[in-house]
């Protein structure tokens, strides 16, 4: 079926673009702040003196932390005219650990772009991959996100 | 920290113990200041009303992190979480109790590491997965 919007050319030029870097320094006190926020005790995550015995030598981030790098996204090269927006899930992949004092720089790129008739009217799916380095160039992290305007 | 679980001692079809977790406005609250998602559909009743919305509604990084609790809880300290995956089907609404659960779907060894896949999923209190997902994770041998 023929999109109503999104035309070939718009979905070329828009899959690949790139989000400028984000960055954040990660912060004992942001870690333990997220924990107490999504109310998870873990002491890997809200105890430096547990933590230090464990495995990681010291507190770390919990698995979703990175979100609070907030938005990172990557602009539409046309305007786009659906201004109601959904999340539509993530998928992770974890490399190393979050450390505090680290250096994160996140940049999205946007993998995929398409267009369907939902109960919303027309909707628009961008699936972006955001990939997390901190300041020795790995990656930590990357998230793939699926969100929805309509 | 909690006694930790071993590759060795699960099975393939076995359920992940259950999360319990009771979300409240306040909590959305605090989840917006922590991760800076302050989109007012989360804590502002009005809007979420003027939004077409039943009131306010779960973040859905806030579900997510759920289910990594789910796992991490679980597995700690000992056990890596690899890859973590959860699709926002259903909102999900502060009052409510959540729940997180699971089922192991494949026992396997990869380059040499002691791996877990499950399903996961968050279900509301009509027993309506809201949150379906999967995870996988690796664990200490004994």
């Amino acid at each position: 079926m023929a999109n109503s919007f999104l035309t070939d050319k718009m979905i070329k030029d828009t899959i690949g673009r790139q989000s400028p870097p984000v960055r954040l320094n990660v912060e004992t006190g942001a870690i333990i702040k997220f924990a107490q926020a999504i109310d998870d005790p873990n002491p890997m995550w809200n105890d430096e003196a547990a933590a230090r015995s464990g495995p990681n030598g010291g507190i770390v981030a919990p698995p979703t932390f990175l979100r609070s790098l907030g938005q990172v996204r990557a602009d539409f090269p046309f305007d786009m005219p659906f201004d109601r927006a959904l999340d539509g899930g993530s998928d992770w992949e974890y490399f190393f650990p979050v450390r505090p004092g680290d250096d994160i720089t996140a940049i999205a790129t946007i993998i995929d772009i398409n267009e369907r008739e939902g109960r919303l009217g027309t909707m628009i799916f961008t699936k972006t991959t955001v990939e997390y380095k901190n300041q020795l160039a790995q990656t930590v992290a990357t998230q793939t996100n699926t969100s929805i305007r309509y | 920290m909690s006694k930790q679980i071993y590759w060795s001692e699960l099975e393939e079809g076995q359920e992940l113990p259950t999360l319990v977790k009771h979300p409240t406005t306040r909590q959305l609250v605090m989840y917006a200041g922590a991760s800076g998602d302050y989109y007012e559909i989360h804590y502002d009743k009005d809007y979420a009303i003027n939004n077409n919305l039943p009131g306010p509604i779960l973040h859905g990084a806030l579900k997510n992190a759920f289910l990594g609790q789910l796992i991490t809880e679980w597995i700690s300290p000992q056990g890596v979480l690899r890859k973590l995956g959860c699709q926002y089907r259903g909102m999900d609404v502060p009052g409510d109790t959540i729940l997180g659960k699971g089922i192991i779907t494949r026992k396997y060894i990869s380059n040499g590491c002691h791996l877990i896949d499950c399903e996961i999923w968050l279900e509301n209190p009509n027993g309506e997965k809201t949150t379906p997902g999967t995870a996988t994770f690796e664990l200490p041998i004994k």
